[in-house]
């Protein structure tokens, strides 16, 4: 951790590191952190040796369900996950590229249903090497998470 | 799949029962082969009354005359009764009602919902709202599961097998549900796909990831003519006029229409297929040939619905 204390360290809360860079404002999009008033710090463009540039998220007084560290891995696959206890390190959590995320991307085919209908939308995940591509629930067609980012209100 | 025997005779199981028919993704290799062997049973011996005091709802929210013709007819002939509307223009969705409400009520009057809708998912939507089974019928670009199952009825039952074919598909092939649905079910078999469209209508990249995924053999060509030799199954789609224009519709449709004249090339056991309605694809002149077997194809849309229809609400 001491690597880490770049950017000061939290009591309690969660510290999501190796983000790549750019990826950290829809991964706090994606969490909703603008919405509580829980100190947030947040590193962007730091120096990694694994990732060259690396963003870092701590938010203090916030424990991340599984389900939440999972869709964290949407954004960045090699996410390390800790949760942080008076200082330290209590639970790493073990990250699973989810098959699904609910109620987060807005489906770019303008005929899909989910565009009239008062319904979540629900996209299936694959990777492709590094692509990750998303595939509607409902009109079944398949796009790449960046060009979803692009459309999505919620990120 | 798990087998008994009733009366001597060898019976399958039916895991299609209380299921939607949604999309050819959600099917299994033995439910497809499933659907295929009853609708040839009720072809061979039609069964008049499996669906006695059955309601069926024929829920058209997009016109389309011969696919609720033929679900109607179908359903009619298992002794079936049949509610339903043919457009959206006179229902309660042109006052606005969510499809959400819409099929939670007509789900209470009917034991079956047949729904076709101008929006991509629309079917997938209703399955999740309605306690009773329900089959796509057609689902904007997405999906047309019923055809495709249809369309591969008749390609088994003209080259009496499907392992092994090598099958052309030609037109529309990056916006036509119909191809896309057939696509997805082609490629749980052994066969080799020849695809033949202009780069504007080629497949896309994810239905070519699908095919790839799957282990099939595919290549793509610009003419009918550079291979009809080697086929077993032409089919052909319309290519959609309002997409294009004049010109490049008018240059289309003569390179990807059937000549009559290179099917002297092709091989005796070949057959043509076509969804229907054709534009100008196949002349007329080959309705007659030994190759044309569309009208077949069509007509064999009642067996295989018929099938489903019992599958989904007989045990
Ligand atoms: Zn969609």
């Amino acid at each position: 951790m001491t690597k880490t204390l770049s950017v000061s360290a939290i009591k309690n809360g969660t510290v999501i590191d190796h983000i790549p860079a750019a990826q950290a404002l829809k991964i706090l999009k994606l969490l909703q952190i603008g919405t509580h008033k829980n100190c947030v710090t947040l590193g962007l463009n730091l120096v990694s040796k694994s990732l060259g540039l690396k963003d870092l998220i701590k938010i203090e007084n916030r424990i991340l369900t599984d389900t939440e560290a999972n869709e964290v891995t949407v954004f960045a696959p090699k996410a390390t996950i800790n949760i942080i206890e008076n200082f330290d390190i209590v639970k790493k959590i073990t990250t699973r590229f989810p098959d699904s995320i609910v109620g987060v991307f807005t489906c770019a085919n303008p005929v899909c249903i989910t565009q009239t209908e008062a319904i979540k939308t629900h996209f299936y995940l694959e990777e492709y090497g590094k692509q990750i591509k998303l595939t509607c629930r409902y009109c079944e067609e398949q796009f790449d998470r960046d060009h979803l980012v692009a459309l999505s209100a919620a990120l | 799949m798990a087998k008994h025997k009733t009366c001597g005779k060898l019976i399958m199981n039916n895991t299609l029962y209380g299921t939607d028919i949604i999309s050819i993704a959600d099917l299994q290799l033995d439910q497809i082969n499933h659907i295929l062997k009853t609708a040839a049973q009720l072809k061979a011996k039609p069964a008049p009354d499996l669906l006695q005091h059955k309601i069926i709802a024929n829920c058209f929210f997009e016109p389309s005359t011969r696919t609720r013709l033929s679900f109607e007819t179908a359903a009619l002939r298992l002794g079936a009764r049949v509610i339903g509307f043919s457009d959206a223009e006179n229902t309660s969705i042109k006052k606005g009602e969510s499809l959400h409400d819409s099929i939670k009520i007509i789900a209470n009057y009917a034991d079956l919902i047949v729904i076709r809708h101008t929006h991509a998912g629309a079917a997938r939507l209703a399955a999740d709202v309605a306690n009773k089974p329900v089959i796509n019928a057609g689902d904007a670009a997405n999906q047309h599961p019923t055809q495709a199952l249809l369309d591969l009825f008749t390609i088994k039952e003209c080259q009496q097998k499907i392992a092994g074919l090598n099958i052309a598909l030609t037109g529309d092939l990056k916006y036509g549900r119909t191809i896309h649905s057939l696509i997805q079910l082609l490629a749980l078999f052994d066969i080799r796909l020849f695809l033949i469209a202009p780069e504007a209508l080629s497949l896309s990249e994810q239905f070519a990831n699908h095919l790839k995924k799957k282990g099939i053999k595919f290549s793509f060509h610009q003419s009918i003519e550079d291979v009809i030799h080697k086929l077993d199954i032409l089919y052909m789609t319309r290519i959609q006029q309002e997409r294009f224009t004049p010109l490049e519709y008018q240059t289309f449709t003569e390179h990807y229409a059937l000549n009559p004249a290179c099917l002297h090339k092709a091989k005796p056991n070949l057959k043509i297929l076509h969804p229907l309605p054709r534009v100008n694809e196949i002349p007329m002149s080959i309705d007659n040939t030994p190759h044309a077997y569309y009208f077949e194809q069509a007509a064999n849309g009642i067996w295989v619905r018929q099938a489903l229809l019992n599958l989904l609400l007989n045990k």
